[in-house]
């Protein structure tokens, strides 16, 4: 070097190999919550938010152990429960065998795929009164709501998961003779097994939504009766108690969901 | 168990691939087959072990596979086509369990392959915590449990690095060595090809044809790095290769 007198200017290199990196932090989540609340909850009570435009937080939190003391919460929620896993149970298995169908047969595919399209796009609240025909104003009816509104989210994350299965582990199979019923349980069902879970985390939000409309429209008891009944006396402590219970409940099935990524899948990358 | 290609063509719609190849691949041997990039290699193994069906002419396997062969004709894959959630071993059992091999009989085999292959330690290990030498070892200990009459190895070593490659050319060596196999070696890699291959089929590039067959008389074991006769073959099949590359090279540049 020729100016090799004076020391060269010494600068760490800059790390710029930081972020889009997803990492799991769990209580940011709960500490935005608690935050949120808390700032309704001041507001409310200095006056920035009037009652008639959102509850406390603490009131709505003395109408829920209200609720729980007098054992109407589980009277509520009972009903609701059963009903969501009866039809999301119907509807996601429906959809998964369906989905795994149209990825696997051209003639399936070629059959079912319009309809699919033609049927996801209805609301399908718009078609109980249908349903009531059909299985009467009970508990069926309301089963095949929540089915039908499960299904087609299903069907349609489900062949999309199938089509993204690895051929080269296809045809590994296959050239390793391994007969057709091996290929599908054993390299096409788990290999769309990802995409098949990320379809059942929108399948079971539609399907509280779907329980919810379902329990407005001729039900005595469930959380939807609730907050219909709460709604119609603009309530407003009882309806958000109703809305939270919900909340909730969308909650737990997905971190149950979750759970299952992350013990099933931990074989991805 | 020999393999003998009788006049076979392959074309995909009007791209004409493989022309009139006529080949045998003799039992216990490597067969390397090398050529210019595009000209028809993969597509000729798919063809020999029935993954496609070749437009015209036929595949014959003459006389019996060995009796203990489950799956004759195995393939190792380039990306080594592991299923990411099974272990090592239920890698190994998965093309086991087809074949009506269940219990300690599947054990005897596994353990046996991965003692092969030095892969006892990594058993249990899921191939995500493998390094790329290591997956594609799994990926040989598959096929030896199947006890293949062929292996049809299509650039088993091309994702390594070369220090792994020489590694894992070693391996390959030692376990004909012991127990000599039958195999089609697809390869980009001329020195992989001398050291590998008891002859080398230099295939045209598209449509593929067959320019020359190369002999290698030297016995594998004894086939060193830096060997004079290896170096001249090396230097010959280059020769033949050059024009070839260059010209399929440029058609590229045509197209
Ligand atoms: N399924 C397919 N459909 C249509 N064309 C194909 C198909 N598979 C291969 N080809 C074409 O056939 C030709 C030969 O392909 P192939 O993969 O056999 O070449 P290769 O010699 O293995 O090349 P490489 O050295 O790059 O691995 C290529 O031009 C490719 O585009
Ligand atoms: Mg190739």
């Amino acid at each position: 070097m020729p100016d090799s007198e004076k020391p060269d200017l010494q600068m760490q290199v800059a790390f710029r190999g930081g972020g889009f990196a997803p990492q799991s932090k769990r209580w940011i989540g709960l500490i935005v919550f608690v935050v949120l609340i808390a700032l309704i909850e001041i507001g409310a009570r200095l006056g920035f938010i009037s009652n008639l435009t959102l509850p406390r937080p603490s009131d709505v939190f003395y109408t829920f152990v209200e609720l729980w003391n007098t054992g109407l919460l589980w009277k509520h929620l009972l009903p609701s429960l059963s009903r969501l896993a009866v039809g999301a149970t119907i509807g996601a298995s429906l959809g998964i065998a369906v989905g795994v169908m149209i990825g696997l047969f051209s003639y399936v595919r070629a059959g079912l795929v319009p309809i699919v399209a033609a049927i996801f796009p209805i609301p399908k609240i718009a078609l109980l009164p249908l349903f009531v025909i059909w299985f009467g104003i009970e508990e069926q009816s309301k089963y095949a709501l929540i089915a039908f509104g499960t299904f087609t989210p299903t069907v349609v994350a489900t062949y999309g998961a199938v089509d993204n299965v690895d051929r080269s582990l296809i045809r590994m199979g296959q050239s390793f003779s391994l007969s057709w019923f091996s290929i599908v349980t054993k390299i096409v069902l788990p290999g769309s097994m990802p995409g098949i879970l990320s379809g059942l985390r929108v399948s079971l939000a539609i399907a509280i939504i779907l329980l919810v409309a379902a329990e407005m429209l001729g039900a005595e008891y469930g959380v939807g009766a609730y907050i219909l009944e709460a709604g119609s006396l603009y309530d407003l402590e009882r309806l958000f108690v109703g809305v939270a219970i919900l909340s909730i409940l969308g909650v737990i099935l997905s971190s149950v969901i979750t759970f299952f990524e992350t013990r099933v899948l931990d074989w991805r990358v | 168990m020999d393999l003998q290609l009788d006049n076979v063509s392959h074309r995909y719609d009007d791209v004409e691939v493989l022309r009139s190849i006529n080949l045998v691949i003799p039992a216990g041997k490597i067969v390397c087959i090398i050529g210019p990039s595009g000209c028809g290699k993969s597509t000729l193994l798919r063809l020999i072990g029935g993954l496609e069906l070749p437009t015209e002419g036929r595949i014959l396997q003459i006389g019996e596979p060995p009796a203990e062969s489950l799956n004759p004709l195995t393939y190792v894959f380039q990306d080594f086509a592991l299923l990411p959630w099974r272990s090592v071993e239920g890698n190994i059992s998965l093309v086991l369990e087809d074949h009506g091999i269940r219990g300690s009989h599947v054990e005897t085999i596994i353990s046996d392959v991965l003692a092969r292959t030095n892969l006892t330690d990594f058993r249990k290990a899921l191939p995500k915590q493998l390094s790329g030498g290591m997956k594609q070892r799994v990926a040989i200990s598959r096929a030896l449990a199947v006890k293949p009459a062929v292996m049809l190895m299509d650039e088993p070593l091309s994702a390594l690095d070369s220090q792994t490659r020489e590694l894992l050319m070693d391996d390959l060596i030692d376990l004909w060595t012991r127990e000599p196999f039958t195999s089609v070696y697809v390869t980009h890699n001329l020195s992989e090809a001398v050291r590998l291959g008891h002859s080398i089929v230099v295939l045209s590039r598209r449509p593929g044809c067959i320019r020359e067959i190369v002999d290698i008389p030297v016995p594998l074991a004894e086939r060193k790095i830096g060997d004079i006769e290896l170096e001249q073959k090396q230097k010959y099949l280059w020769e033949l290769m050059r024009d070839e590359a260059a010209a399929a090279d440029q058609e590229l540049l045509d197209a």
